[in-house]
């Protein structure tokens, strides 16, 4: 048991550190200078491809050995210069990288792997024409599939499986993996016994006699399975399989599902690299947090003269100040680089960029700014939607841009810094800009906008964020499938973020993502409604005001709308919302906050009391998710406060109104 | 604040068939829980409410900060109201729910006993209907000629408090 256990927390290693290889590969890829290679480059890339394929060897993954094989050799051969690099090769291989994620996810997560997709990658990479620079060295050589199984008295014979095993790798190349199944626990194992078996990838020119010989001394005492080519790989599996197969499988699935015990299972993975300097940090602060603790609980245990009061008062500053910092770096330790998700990036744009034909030069800045875990994993999709969508629509043709005087490699850049108390991520093309006339007819065309209606330019850049808008003129299988700007801004508004657009028809377009540094804290606005205290993310407040009753109107006698700037918004009285009891209902005592929930929405709130972090907690820990709350907070004073979700309570109030057509739907709900 | 460490519940009697449960109040009726789900016990405090959830759902309290829902077990069975006062408890249990342990807080008038009861003890559930699902009991006992409800809390507090229900009473 305890083997199995420590086999799978090797296997979790092994698929982290293959993903890492990929994307050592691809980065190396796609830096590429396909006339120029240089050497260091394709040395990476080599290196990357065989650590994975040594690791899957070594833990059985005999799928993925066999494939990143193929991959190896192929650079092998570049990196001794019998074969010259091609971008036909380039793509391939990058291909593959890709296949290879999907295998190690399947993997990982315990699936089946589609083995005619991956047969069809391989093949292709194997019939690469082979633009060798020295054709007589290219020739290939056979691959032969052995599966060597002693008999468990193997040993008791005087035989040594490793000698044979090193007489064959004089023959050629080899990939052994080695059949752990059949291993007893530790207490019930027979040091005399053989209870391994293995799979042995064998490249060498040789015949099938010659490896016959080879084992020639053992034939008695083993069983033998030489093959040659591609067939047999399914067929020795069966043997295997059959024999040891159910035991197998359930040696795999057992560990896992122990280990996720306590933690819900999710696709985005569980563990964080961290820097040592992080956690060495936080060791330090701790301490010095035990002895600010000893100090105090010393001057508490004396007697209270004034002199030590104020020792008192100096301690307490001290736990105060020791707490903060222990706070900030625990919290630092779920940051990592936002390098993460932009090391997707330059993939996609030479894949998107060939098939528009478009050239697109990305820049990449502050890869290194931190950003906590759950963010990052968050605003992957919408980048790489922009990213596309400025690929799309706003870099032109060579020929466009030649036409317009501008260069004909188009840039985006890409850059991220730390702004206030957020992460900023800015996404800048220097394409065709957003053309001001284009969206408003459309958005009139949508009837999203009344003709007369008068918009600055930056509030009809603002409509393209309005669901039922899509920019596209046409379906062009890039961006514009009917997945728009709106869905950008409702994943970062998600994020407790905003997203802003500038743009500027002919120079470029601008789209600015301003994400909050955690999800575990807050910057809080803390509001009144009756009793109860709320808590409002501060950054999605656009302003709070006092109401002027006669710029509210209603609308079928209950919906209320209020006149704010050029547009109406409408008003949520959080007290009917949440049915509290003895909270002020009259709009001329109340305060209205104008926030921003995708859309913009007024809360009608007693009082506003004061801003601070709060640390979100989740009400699904012990409970359950309530529509229109993102979890709760525990207060100052050891009271709990709820935070409210704005999307999630816009979507609630809406449903509300929608079925509650009657006046008293109100009382029904304070119930 | 009584903590119950399960390991001292592991006695001799436990193995010959005997469980043990703490009893509380709620008005003139006595319920029993197994103890071993009850992690302790707490004076009443006031609670934060949580909008748009059923009545008996009073809110949640910082436990050490861990927030806990608390359930009024009164008004999860349709009984009258009662003020509460000094002896009014927060009994804190941790119950199995979609494989997560969930701490979950229940308000009764106050704590009673903790019982012995064998195994043989307890009778079935005639089925009376009404708001208490004859699912959420475990049986009936009597001790000292008082009968005491015994309560299956899993079942209760998942029904009631975990599970999803419509957001109106």
């Amino acid at each position: 048991m305890a083997l199995d256990l420590n086999m799978s927390q090797f296997h979790d290693i092994f698929f982290e550190e293959s993903i890492e290889n990929l994307e050592v590969m691809e980065a190396n890829l796609l830096s590429l200078d396909i006339a120029r290679p240089e050497p260091e480059v394709i040395n990476t890339v080599f290196r990357a491809a065989h650590s994975i394929k040594g690791g899957a060897g070594t833990f059985g993954f005999s799928d993925i050995a066999d494939f990143t094989h193929v991959v190896e050799t192929c650079f092998d051969e570049v990196r001794e210069q019998k074969r010259a690099l091609t971008r036909l090769m380039v793509d391939a291989v990058l291909e593959s990288v890709d296949c290879l994620r999907y295998m190690i996810a399947q993997s990982k997560s315990g699936q089946d792997i589609d083995k005619d997709k991956v047969a069809g990658i391989r093949q292709k990479l194997i019939a690469l024409p082979a633009a060798t620079q020295s054709e007589a060295t290219q020739q290939p050589t056979p691959s032969w599939h052995i599966y060597f199984h002693p008999h468990d008295y193997f040993l008791k014979t005087g035989n040594d499986p490793y000698r044979l095993f090193r007489e064959l790798a004089e023959l050629g190349e080899m990939q052994i993996s080695g059949q752990l199944d059949r291993l007893p626990p530790l207490q019930g194992m027979d040091p005399e016994l053989c209870y391994l078996s293995w799979h042995i990838q064998f490249s060498a020119d040789v015949a099938r006699g010659d490896i016959e010989e080879m084992f020639e001394w053992v034939d008695e005492d083993c069983e033998l399975h030489i093959e040659l080519g591609g067939e047999r790989r399914q067929h020795a599996d069966r043997r295997a399989g059959g024999r040891t197969g159910g035991r197998r499988a359930d040696d795999m699935q057992l560990p896992t599902s122990a280990a996720s015990g306590g933690q819900l299972p999710g696709q985005e993975s569980n563990s964080i690299r961290v820097n040592t300097e992080k956690v060495d940090n936080l060791v330090n602060l701790v301490g010095e947090l035990v002895i600010t603790v000893s100090m105090l609980s010393r001057f508490a245990s004396t007697n209270r003269r004034p002199v030590d009061r104020e020792k008192l008062k100096q301690s307490v500053e001290q736990l105060e100040r020791n707490t903060r910092d222990l706070q900030e770096q625990t919290l630092n330790i779920r940051m990592l680089p936002i390098d993460f998700v932009f090391q997707r990036l330059p993939r996609l744009v030479h894949d998107l960029s060939r098939s528009l034909g478009k050239q697109v030069e990305l820049k990449l800045s502050g890869n290194a700014t931190e950003i906590d875990k759950t963010v990052l994993e968050k605003i992957g999709d919408p980048l790489v939607h922009l990213i596309r969508n400025a690929l799309d629509h706003g870099i032109e043709t060579p020929a466009e841009r030649e036409a317009a005087g501008k260069e004909k490699v188009g840039v985006i850049a890409l850059e991220s810094y730390h702004e206030g108390g957020n992460i900023v991520v800015q996404i800048r093309d220097d394409g065709a800009g957003i053309d001001p006339e284009a969206i408003r007819r459309k958005a009139i065309e949508k009837d999203l906008i009344n003709v007369s209606d008068e918009l600055t330019e930056s509030q009809i850049h603002n409509l393209i964020f309005l669901p039922g808008f899509s920019t596209a003129n046409e379906i062009s299988g890039v961006s514009g499938r009917g997945v728009g700007a709106d869905v950008v801004r409702s994943n970062i508004v998600e994020l407790g973020g905003n997203v802003k657009v500038a743009s500027q028809k002919g120079i470029g377009t601008t789209f600015s993502l301003y994400l909050p540094l955690t999800l575990a804290i807050m910057d809080g606005q803390l509001i009144r409604v009756g009793e109860d205290i709320f808590v409002i993310s501060l950054l999605s407040i656009i302003e709070s005001t006092q109401i002027d009753s006669s710029l509210v109107s209603a609308v079928a006698g209950k919906y209320e709308v209020y006149r704010y700037r050029d547009g109406y918004i409408p008003v949520i009285r959080l007290h009917e919302v949440f049915g509290v009891q003895g909270a002020n209902t009259a709009l001329d005592d109340g305060l209205l906050v104008i926030m921003d929930a995708g859309r913009r929405i007024g809360l009608l709130v007693d009082d506003i009391l004061g801003q601070q972090q709060v640390v979100i907690k989740s009400l699904r820990t012990n409970f359950r998710q309530i529509e229109s709350l993102a979890g709760a907070t525990i207060l100052g004073d050891g009271t709990v406060a709820m935070i409210i979700d704005l999307p999630g309570l816009l979507e609630f109030w809406l449903a509300e109104n929608e079925s509650a057509n009657t006046p008293s739907a109100a009382a029904e709900i304070s119930t | 604040m009584t903590e119950i460490s399960p390991t001292d519940m592991l006695s001799a009697e436990q193995q010959a068939g005997t469980s043990q449960f703490l009893t509380f109040k709620l008005g003139a009726e006595e319920y029993g829980i197994d103890i071993l789900k009850v992690q302790e016990i707490r004076s009443w405090e006031p609670v934060t409410t949580i909008p748009n959830t059923p009545d008996y759902v009073l809110g949640v309290v910082n436990l050490r900060g861990t927030i806990v829902p608390v359930m009024d077990l009164r008004r999860r069975f349709q009984l009258e109201q009662a003020e509460f006062h000094t002896t009014t408890v927060i009994i804190v249990v941790k119950i199995e729910n979609e494989g997560h342990l969930r701490t979950v807080g229940m308000v009764a008038d106050a704590v009673s006993e903790v019982y012995n009861v064998v195994g043989d003890a307890i009778s079935e559930t005639p089925d009376i209907g009404g708001a208490i699902n004859v699912e959420f009991i475990r049986g009936l006992t009597t001790i000292d000629e008082k009968m005491i409800i015994l309560l299956e809390i899993d079942a209760l507090v998942n029904a009631g408090l975990l599970a999803e229900l419509p957001s109106s009473p």
